[in-house]
């Protein structure tokens, strides 16, 4: 497998491994070629557009200061929002490719696109959706939110924040990479073998070692989260004080750090059997495929579980705050939440009923699969009953929790469909299941990531999002929705199965017309929430707002919008659940004096420099420039341990700075101190 | 009216920040620590593997035919003397004496050294028995479950250098001991991990 090129000099082969010129799809001269060569052209056009602005404002230095080498946990959570909106843009291309594709593709027409490429497509739409899409803005979320919600300055790790950030970003870069560069894997989103072992080229490759990298960068920030929280905590906020969102973002992480190194086991694996001919998951030499895919599943059925319970915890922060009541049922949210991680764990094997284990196993996957809605259910009740009797504001993040408890539980419904082991038999495999899924990622992860972007967007920039296009995109995405998936469901039901580019019942093909126009409305949603971005920065200084512009409960409320480098002059000192309110009710007035130098970490260029040589590696790994990539590992090593002999990563911000930025910051009047 | 300079008099507002900055506190051992848990779920995964796999031969040779008990127990006993020995340097270090920390330290290190060199005997004796890796699924899961550790071991060689170049250079200051100490869990989880592989990779495996 890892022959050299016969047909070029040996040091060609060494240089650059088996790239050759034939590995760039855009030179070749059929449809496939053209479509890529459009595509290279428009982002390079794109790229150099936004490299040479950046040049001609001279702003590289500002954003290598203030952003790249930052450990701000605040500036790492918003460029992992912007990168993930960049790759929603990317995976959402691919999605319109299929829709359209399947919509014209009948009987003697074949569509645009061949079949390997359209494998190479729902491969590219579902990783990239789920790595860089929906991890990497429930981390950007996590990231900023939760240090301000428990009260501390920073996370445990603040270099590790960085390099977790770079790991993810490089990740995502290699997939981006892997459209002009080679191909992509064929086999499907989890990589299921034997196809990931048969499939020739760079494309497993790609989605390997993309895959591993931004896992080990999702694996640092669980750890760094869980730590966090378990010790930096502002005093007097015991466990069952803390914020919702924080709660699951514990268990997010605690997920996290149990399930990540089973993908990084299995992906190891399969990139052995890849490498080096083992026999893990090949069907000869006594390996077994069923071994991937119960591991790849220990993982990934959790995985939707960390996707998910974050986004639970932010509509734990909308719905108190727009209906101004506490949230109902607060400690059995909490063990709801705590249920569904547990719960989470036990149900891999309702991924693959149809492997014949038996129905005595089955059974037990079935029930703990059915389980699961029950806590599920707990939280849906308790955020029906916070809004009971609420003076209930519907404001673009209200919009989004409701159009999330409408989708979600209906997703939620047929997920306990599927997990009856009989049923699954029949709808194992079919679009019945691809509606079910996207109903609960986009219902849930989806709807919830955008609520969380309203929600807390004017405590990052200080400035509200523009309402009129936030409704506009929520009605689209909410309308879109239903018309995309709807039909699925439908057809799922007649026992049409997934990833097919061609069909040739005609009286299919009505169905996934109206779907593609569903994407087409979902694409208006999308369009929409990228206007809304744009007019509120023109807009900013109409939309600007105070610190607490909804009357917010919880202690990020209380500092600036945005909030300062160290987030809090002071740390509070809690005294109750929903802190900010129980200030309020007091009437807590902000000191303007005696502030004291405060202690901060260093900014650092070694999370970059890893990165960079990371992706080396890995891009030398799947092209078998072996120099490379030992190389660059090698560097990796060295660039850690000189990290290490730098013993002054931290300093004191001076109590003159905090003082003047206490006074200059961002607040609402009626909180200033008395001695104002 | 006097209720309100009652209600004005009694509601002192309580206080609500600390007015006096903590000393920072330091996750970074509990962080350590559960980042060796997590290390513990890639083992896992490279167990059970192994449970699954390991008895599938695919014609090659079996365990009991490729494995060198005699050779095992003294690889196990270097791997667990040199982790009674890191138990002295942490001794040591908990005395402020480092010299003899340093000392310590080295000969654990020589001894995980060896059995790291051992170990790449052992593979390169079976690889040229033809008893590879590629060559059945049982084999595949050896080499790879038995090298992760081994990659490990070499991994914590390694820092155990720098961390001596480091405390002789800077002493034992907070960092440093910090830093030995999260050396000195990973080393004992790893000898922890190794009883694993020779009860159940070694010994189970000549059983079955």
């Amino acid at each position: 497998m890892l022959e050299a090129l016969p047909h070029r000099a040996a040091i060609w082969n060494f240089l650059f491994g088996r790239l050759t010129l034939d590995s760039m799809p855009f030179l070749k001269p059929d449809l496939e070629g053209r479509i890529v060569l459009v595509t290279f052209i428009i982002v390079a056009i794109g790229g150099l557009a936004i490299l040479g602005a950046i040049t001609k404002a001279r702003k590289w230095g500002y954003l290598w200061k203030e952003w790249f080498t930052s450990v701000d946990h605040k500036k790492l959570g918003i460029m992992y929002m912007i990168l993930a909106t960049v790759m929603l843009l990317r995976g959402f291309a691919d999605a319109v490719m299929m829709r359209s594709q399947q919509a014209v593709a009948f009987g003697p027409h074949m569509g645009y696109l061949p079949p390997e490429h359209y494998d190479q497509i729902f491969s590219a739409h579902g990783a990239i959706m789920i790595f860089f899409v929906a991890m990497t803005y429930i981390v950007g979320i996590m990231n900023y939110v939760m240090p301000l919600q428990i009260g501390s300055r920073d996370v445990a790790f603040p270099f590790l924040n960085n390099l977790s950030f770079w790991f993810t970003f490089w990740g995502a870069m290699l997939f981006m990479l892997s459209l002009f560069l080679g191909d992509f894997s064929m086999a499907g989103w989890l990589g299921y073998p034997p196809v990931s072992e048969l499939q020739q080229g760079s494309g497993v490759d790609y989605y390997i070692w993309g895959l591993q990298l931004s896992g080990l960068g999702t694996l640092l920030t669980g750890i760094n989260f869980a730590v966090t929280i378990l010790k930096l905590r502002a005093p007097g906020m015991t466990l069952m004080k803390m914020p919702v969102f924080s709660w699951t973002t514990l268990c997010t992480s605690g997920l996290i750090i149990a399930t990540f190194p089973v993908l990084t086991a299995t992906l190891f694996m399969l990139a052995l059997d890849r490498y080096v001919g083992t026999h893990f998951f090949t069907t000869g030499g006594g390996g077994n495929v069923m071994m991937y895919i119960n591991l790849i599943w220990i993982w990934g059925h959790p995985e939707v579980y960390i996707l998910i319970l974050p986004l639970f915890g932010v509509f734990s922060e909308i719905v108190p705050t727009f209906s101004g009541k506490p949230l109902f049922g607060y400690s059995s949210m909490v063990y709801a939440t705590v249920a569904i991680m547990i719960l989470s764990y036990l149900v891999w094997l309702h991924h693959f009923f149809t492997m014949g284990s038996g129905a005595d196993v089955n059974s037990f996957f079935s029930l703990t699969t059915m389980m699961i809605s029950i806590p599920t259910g707990v939280k849906i009740f308790n955020w029906l009953f916070t809004m009971y009797r609420g003076r209930i504001r519907f404001t673009v993040p209200m919009l989004w929790t409701l159009g999330f408890l409408f989708t979600f539980t209906i997703g939620g419904m047929t997920g306990v469909m599927l997990s009856v082991a009989p049923a699954d038999f029949l709808l194992h495999n079919s679009l019945f299941l691809v509606a079910h899924f996207h109903n609960v990622i986009i219902g849930g992860v989806v709807f919830g990531s955008f609520a969380a972007v309203n929600y807390w967007f004017p405590k990052a920039f200080g400035f509200k999002l523009d309402e009129f296009w936030g409704k506009a995109s929520f009605w689209f995405w909410q309308i879109g929705f239903w018309v995309a998936f709807g039909p699925l469901y439908i057809l799922g039901l007649m026992g049409v199965t997934r990833r097919l580019s061609h069909f040739e019942d005609p009286s299919l093909q009505i169905w996934f017309i109206i779907a593609a126009f569903g994407a087409f409305l979902i694409a208006l949603g999308i369009l929409s929430f990228l206007i809304q971005i744009y007019v509120s920065i023109v807009r900013r200084k109409a939309y600007a707002v105070g610190h607490d512009p909804w009357d917010g409960r919880t202690l990020e409320w209380s500092t600036s919008s945005p909030p300062p480098d160290y987030n809090f002059a002071f740390i509070p000192l809690v005294r109750e659940r929903d802190a900010w309110t129980d200030m309020k009710a007091h009437g807590f007035r902000r000191p303007l004096d005696g502030f004291n130098p405060i202690h901060m970490p260093k900014n650092t260029a070694t999370g970059v420099v890893i990165g960079v040589l990371a992706f080396a590696c890995c891009f030398g790994l799947i092209w078998y420039i072996w120099w490379l990539a030992a190389a660059s590992l090698a560097g990796v090593i060295a660039v850690a341990i000189a990290h290490t002999f730098n013993y002054h990563h931290d300093h004191h911000i001076p109590a003159d700075e905090v003082r003047e930025f206490e006074h200059a910051g961002n607040w609402q009047p009626e909180t200033r101190g008395v001695n104002a | 009216m006097n209720t309100t300079a009652i209600d004005s008099a009694a509601s002192v507002p309580p206080e609500f920040l600390c007015r006096e900055e903590a000393p920072p506190r330091n996750g970074t051992l509990l962080g350590f620590w559960i980042y060796l848990m997590s290390d513990c779920f890639i083992f896992a995964s490279l167990f059970a593997c192994n449970a699954v796999l390991g008895s599938n031969y695919a014609g090659g040779p079996t365990a009991a035919e490729v494995f060198d008990l005699p050779g095992l127990a003294l690889n196990t006993a270097l791997l667990l003397v040199s982790s009674v020995t890191f138990g002295f340097a942490m001794l040591e270090m908990a005395r402020q004496n480092k010299r003899a920390m340093l000392g310590w330290l080295a000969v654990a290190g020589l001894l995980a050294a060896a059995f790291v060199g051992l170990e790449i005997h052992e593979f390169l004796g079976m690889i040229a028995e033809g008893a590879g890796p590629g060559r059945s699924a049982f084999l595949s899961s050896f080499f790879t479950l038995v090298a992760t550790h081994g990659l490990h071991v070499t991994l914590g060689i390694l820092w155990l250098i720098v961390l001596m170049v480091q405390t002789t250079k800077f002493g034992l200051n907070e960092a440093n001991v910090r830093r030995l100490q999260c050396l000195s869990m990973f080393w004992h989880f790893l000898d922890l991990v190794w009883v694993g592989v020779f009860s159940y990779v070694y010994l189970i495996g000549v059983l079955r």
